[in-house]
């Protein structure tokens, strides 16, 4: 009898940590699963961001950085990089000018056997402050209720910041003309051990030239992806990597409130894309652009957002991985 | 004169209890990382890669040590059924005990994953990455660990059993502390 019993609390212990006994938890799998119903999921393909193509080049990195993070991405030296453009959808399909967020995933690596991970979008700031926020909008935003996104906006009032960006923000014709920010504030910690809060973007060097919508959707469905390959023919693409130090009483933990314009920011060097492939059979297609997937020298800060992004983006991974014979690569093992 | 030993020797106690609590929490951690999008399921992850490495090597040691000493015989009374449960549920361990941190590591390397231990050592990868292996490895992980924790309850039970219902003194071989009779001094 108290033999059962032992046995039963353990066992009862164990299914309270699974979440078992508590549905109202937000688990990575409750995330993944509100960015769209089960019929329009784009099997073995990401959850979120599922429209994309990858690119390799260099971070050419110019050591400014070093004076805010000891890691070895910040040595003056040109490092590894690969990434991907994408599209902030969950429809792998989406025609291009329909989706207003695009956003670029980013890998740099070190000789020290390191890496960086950075997943950023053209939005300025995130629609929403905290994780269960953001469920909550993927949920409203999904709902056959009418009225849902009111109810919505009058607990999350934030989310008026990010409509005006989506509804005035000028679209462009070119992944290569986006600005990509960040977001959500990280530490650095320098040589000395001294900690700086700190966001990153990164600015394009092509001139931004606004295009209406309804322009881009007469240039076909992948216009973006086709652009991109031709203009990285013709030349590479750079983006200069800004890092903004936060004052003292800057938020850090809400990626929904963009710091002052006027913060110290720090040039740290440029991300030069120099080719462009398919995401089908190219190397950015295994990559979980994990942001807590971080260099000695950069961790991550009160800012909610990162963890709850590598626990949805690791659930997400394990779905498309596992999905791979939906997605099938054009070469497998010979060079088509 | 030669001893037929009644208890495990002292390191192997050690390492036992030690162990019984790294995997319980293992365990633990396992399903709560699993179970949260907010800041500790970084903590938790973090934890779970270094304590899965500091059990496999402790398993390593655990069963060098056990091929060294041995262990003390199960009572002849022992019924043949409960003799051979505890043979297989011991083998069964040892296998997870080693399998299951190599599964974690070979399945973070088939995902391309740095593998960070103690928050600065950077494990290599031990697979190229892969969907299948991947996918393949990560069923395993995920499933393997509710197997082993029923086994860990039925160890327990099993444990309980033989202290409270047979005291057959099996458990006594394994208590971190001696029974009180044997606390005296002997000849």
């Amino acid at each position: 009898m108290l033999i059962s019993i032992i046995i039963a609390v353990a066992a009862a212990a164990f299914a309270y940590t699974a979440g078992w006994l508590s549905p109202q938890r937000l688990t990575p799998a409750k995330m993944v699963e509100a960015f769209a119903p089960p019929d329009a999921v784009s099997l073995g393909h990401r959850r979120n961001h599922a429209k994309g193509i990858c690119f390799t080049g260099i971070f050419d990195s110019n050591g400014a950085g070093a004076a805010l993070s000891k890691a070895e991405i910040f040595t003056r030296g040109q490092y590894p990089a690969l990434g991907r453009f994408n599209l902030g959808t969950p429809d792998a399909n989406a025609p291009d000018a329909t989706v207003r967020v695009r956003g670029i995933g980013l890998q740099i690596s070190s000789p020290d056997g390191q890496e960086w991970r950075t997943a950023m979008i053209d939005a300025p700031f995130f629609p929403v402050a905290t994780p269960q926020g953001f469920y909550d909008l993927l949920l409203a935003s999904g709902s056959k209720d009418p009225h849902a996104m009111e109810t919505f906006a009058g607990v999350h009032p934030e989310i008026a910041a990010f409509g005006g960006w989506a509804k005035s923000a000028p679209w462009t014709g070119s992944y290569a003309e986006e600005r990509y920010n960040g977001l959500n504030a990280f530490i650095f910690t320098d040589n000395s051990g001294a900690e700086h809060a700190v966001r990153w973007s990164l600015l394009p060097s092509a001139e931004p030239v606004p295009v209406a919508p309804e322009d881009l959707a007469k240039r076909g469905p992948d216009f973006l992806e086709q652009e991109i390959t031709e203009r990285v023919k013709s030349g590479p693409q750079r983006w200069t990597m800004n890092v903004t130090v936060a004052n003292p009483d800057d938020p850090t933990a809400d990626p929904s409130k963009a710091w002052p314009e006027d913060r110290h920011t720090v040039e740290v060097g440029a991300l030069v894309v120099q080719q462009i492939e398919a995401e089908r059979d190219g190397p950015c297609r295994e990559i979980n652009f994990d942001p807590t997937v971080l260099p000695t020298g950069i961790r991550t800060s009160d800012d909610p957002f990162p963890a709850a992004r590598s626990a949805a983006y690791a659930k997400s991974y394990n779905l498309r991985s596992a999905e791979a014979k939906d997605y099938p690569r054009t070469a497998t093992g010979t060079k088509p | 004169m030669i001893d037929i030993r009644h208890r495990f020797t002292p390191l192997q106690r050690l390492l036992h209890w030690l162990m019984a609590a790294c995997i319980l929490t293992m365990l633990f951690i396992g399903v709560g990382l699993e179970s949260t999008v907010m800041p500790k399921h970084l903590t938790l992850v973090s934890i779970h890669k270094s304590l899965g490495i500091t059990i496999l090597v402790l398993a390593l040691i655990r069963l060098a040590v056990r091929l060294r000493y041995g262990s003390p015989p199960l009572p002849a009374d022992l019924p043949e059924p409960m003799r051979l449960a505890a043979l297989l549920s011991h083998y069964a361990l040892y296998i997870l005990m080693i399998g299951m941190p190599l599964i974690g590591w070979a399945m973070l390397s088939a995902a391309a994953y740095p593998v960070v231990i103690y928050g600065r050592m950077f494990l290599p990868a031990i697979l190229p990455q892969s969907d299948s292996l991947h996918t393949l490895l990560w069923g395993a992980h995920f499933y393997l660990a509710f197997a082993f924790f029923a086994l860990v309850l039925l160890h327990v039970a099993a444990a309980l059993f033989h202290a409270l219902v047979r005291r057959d003194g099996v458990f006594e071989t394994m208590a971190p502390v001696p029974p009180p009779e044997e606390r005296a001094p002997a000849e």
